[in-house]
């Protein structure tokens, strides 16, 4: 049975760490990622659990151990949060393109500069090409639960990539919420031993990781690992799938709620889904069909499923939590347009800005941009593209 | 030091194999087959190394020249990546999932540019946090695998491509780091200084001792590189022992903080004995530029006194 508890994001995936117990940890604190190692670290003094804690120098040094471990044979992970995350950035290439199925839990934080310490979604998203698989929570449920299927897409034969946990910093990672956790029995079955085929300390069976290749070889290394990336879909949804047999609580590439005969919809990811759909739930009283379609893979990108689930709608407005500083908007509303003029889905679609740097997300907001799109569809209204939401000031039109 | 015997040591199977690319005559590939031949038969050992040479001309895909497990992850992380390693061996060994028999050595190679310079931060995290495992910095005094740029490892005056000789340098400007004494600051079990002598028992002692004292040891070799340094190649062995004649590159260990000096020159010699072998000091001996020499021997001599006295503590 699961047990009914109240925890903060940072102590459910911290739990569930406990839960898998994984060989080897190394990680360097930042905020707001912190908690993470500190409660495993004292879950490992207490005797709940024994993973090897290596307390690293930098997370440039966090991912290399990491790294390191993983290579020798070792189930491995980390924990971190934006600026830390853009150190380890060489290394997430190196994870990756070695095909080590190891875990990341990030914790959403900004980049500097201005140093800010709260949410947005710019250092994962900054990392969006470095061959990682991404996966985002709403809440705390969904880190916890995502964090237990990590391991068994990353390990897949089909697929051998690093998978990143994705929750919001502070919104997620510090306030607390109810819970059901799973079982540790459970839990450990559901994960399973973890058996590598090939590993530096391998008896008599010597390996070499990390080679240099020249340009005869290194393509197809390339190539082998962006078809590994197309698999991981499959997998994911297979091992979500297996998951809602073991505890009921079922995923997919991303969450459609209320899209069914909705005319507007807001493609959202992270804990803001959550406020998007309150407001979904407000207008629909008022008789305006909306809904809310919460991405919860970002790598490997569902593409052609989203074109699908949008295909139906009048306007959808798409959410970039992070800025791409490329002139016309967030990696989101770069990569949406692109699947629906693919798929031939000729909707209207407009690109918002919101939440950067802890910014609230409000309620009223989610109001204003489901009446955009209406306005944009039913009046023809002229909006411009890439808009900032939230603003102090209001934006030049 | 009884019980070493050269041609015993010699015979023994080659853990890095023939074929590899690197330069005829390098010292690098000389330190490292000098401290695996300390490995003990029967002992497995994972091999890291930081980007270089080394790295690059060894392990070509789809070829190795290693027979033992091997590592690279890049130029700054050779610490932090053989740390992770041990860890794992740790981890693996608690749990039960490694035979009991199979004992694994961690040994991890870098040059001075990732050791001395970009890789210290993550060395000297894995020397404090006390790793069971050897770090071997192949000292060549530059950055060679990118055509001989200065490195906190360069001693001063050498004529480097990003210290030039011209009209207004005299090369570079500054002394060299003195690294394995900042290591035996942190208080690792084992520290040692070494290079290539005709018997090549030093170096052969302190790897042996190195690999087998527990806990996190780092070894500084001096392993002249023909291309940077600009001597005849075949004069290697002459160039090693001109460096500890003279002093530049004394020999000694630090044993559980005990300073030992392992090599005293009968007759020090002065230094231009060891930089007139070398183009990249050819500067020095023009006319004029005598008290540069001159400047080259103080430094020298300072360092070598305070050598011989913690030594004699």
């Amino acid at each position: 049975m699961a047990i009914k508890d109240r925890m903060s994001g940072n102590e459910a995936v911290a739990y569930a760490i406990k839960q898998v117990n994984p060989d080897v940890m190394p990680a360097f604190p930042i905020t707001p990622s912190t908690e993470i190692p500190q409660l495993v670290s004292n879950y490992i003094a207490n005797g709940e659990m024994d993973t090897e804690f290596i307390p690293v120098e930098s997370e440039h040094s966090s991912m290399s151990a990491t790294v390191g471990a993983e290579s020798a044979g070792a189930r491995s992970l980390t924990a971190t949060s934006s600026c830390g995350l853009a150190l380890m950035w060489e290394e997430l290439l190196v994870a990756a393109s070695n095909r080590l199925p190891l875990v990341l839990a990030l914790v959403n934080r900004t980049l500097s500069g201005p140093i800010n310490i709260n949410c947005d979604h710019s250092d994962s998203m900054g990392a969006r090409d470095t061959g990682w698989i991404q996966i985002y929570a709403e809440n705390n449920q969904e880190a916890y639960d995502n964090f237990i299927q990590a391991y068994p897409i990353a390990e897949d034969p089909r697929v051998h990539l690093p998978v990143m946990v994705c929750q919001d910093g502070f919104i997620t990672s510090h306030a607390v919420q109810n819970i059901l956790l799973e079982e540790d029995d459970k839990v450990k079955e559901f994960v399973g031993e973890y058996k590598p085929e090939e590993f530096l300390l391998n008896p008599g069976k010597p390996m070499a990781v990390g080679p240099y290749s020249v340009s005869n070889y290194a393509m197809e290394a390339k190539y082998n690992q962006e078809k590994a990336m197309e698999n991981s879909g499959k997998v994911i949804l297979e091992v979500a799938e297996r998951f809602k047999k073991t505890f009921g609580r079922g995923f997919g590439f991303f969450e459609e709620y209320k899209t069914d005969d909705a005319e507007y919809i807001m493609l959202i990811m992270g804990s803001a889904a959550g406020t998007a759909k309150q407001a979904v739930d407000d207008l629909r009283a008022k008789g305006m069909k909306v809904g809310v379609l919460k991405l919860r893979v970002f790598r490997p990108f569902p593409a052609d499923e989203i074109a699908k689930a949008l295909s139906g709608c009048k306007a959808v407005a798409i959410m970039d939590r992070t800025e791409s500083y490329n002139g016309h908007g967030g990696p989101l509303s770069s990569e949406v347009p692109a699947a629906l003029f693919r798929n031939k889905v000729n909707i209207e679609a407009v690109s918002y800005i919101y939440g950067l740097a802890g910014r609230d997300f409000m309620v009223e907001t989610a109001y204003e941009i489901f009446e955009e799109l209406r306005d944009v569809v039913e009046n023809g209204k002229k909006v411009k593209q890439h808009r900032y939401i939230g603003l102090r000031t209001r934006e030049e039109q | 030091m009884a019980g070493y015997n050269l041609k015993e040591v010699m015979s023994k199977p080659e853990r890095l194999t023939p074929g590899h690319r690197m330069c005829a005559g390098c010292g690098g590939t000389i330190a490292v087959r000098a401290v695996l031949r300390a490995l003990h038969e029967g002992d497995y050992a994972v091999i890291g190394n930081a980007t270089g040479c080394l790295e690059v001309s060894s392990f070509m895909y789809p070829y190795t020249a290693w027979t033992d497990s091997y590592v690279h992850n890049a130029f700054e992380n050779a610490g932090a990546t053989l740390s992770g390693v041990e860890t794992a061996y740790k981890a693996l060994k608690k749990r039960g999932r490694l035979p009991e028999d199979a004992q694994f050595k961690f040994i991890t190679f870098g040059g001075d540019g990732g050791t001395y310079d970009i890789g210290f931060q993550s060395l000297s995290g894995a020397m404090e946090r006390g790793h069971d495992m050897v770090y071997v910095c192949y000292d060549n005094g530059a950055y060679m695998n990118t055509g001989i740029q200065r490195s906190s490892a360069t001693p001063r005056f050498a004529d480097t491509t990003t210290t030039p000789v011209g009209k207004e340098s005299t090369g570079k400007m500054q002394s060299r780091k003195d690294l394995a004494a900042i290591i035996a600051d942190h208080d690792v079990p084992y520290v040692a200084q070494t290079t290539f002598t005709k018997d090549f028992k030093d170096i052969h002692l302190k790897s042996e001792k190195a690999i087998y004292t527990e806990g996190a040891a780092f070894l500084n070799v001096m392993a002249p590189c023909p291309r940077g340094w600009r001597y005849d190649t075949a004069d290697i062995m002459k160039v090693c022992q001109l460096g500890i004649d003279t002093c530049y590159w004394p020999m000694f260990e630090v044993d559980h903080g005990k300073w030992t000096l392992t090599y005293e020159p009968k007759k020090k010699l002065p230094i231009e004995d060891f930089l007139r072998e070398q183009g990249r000091f050819k500067h020095l001996f023009k006319p004029g530029n005598e008290h540069l020499i001159e400047q080259f021997q103080q430094e020298v001599d300072r360092r070598w006194e305070d050598l011989l006295y913690k030594c004699s503590r």
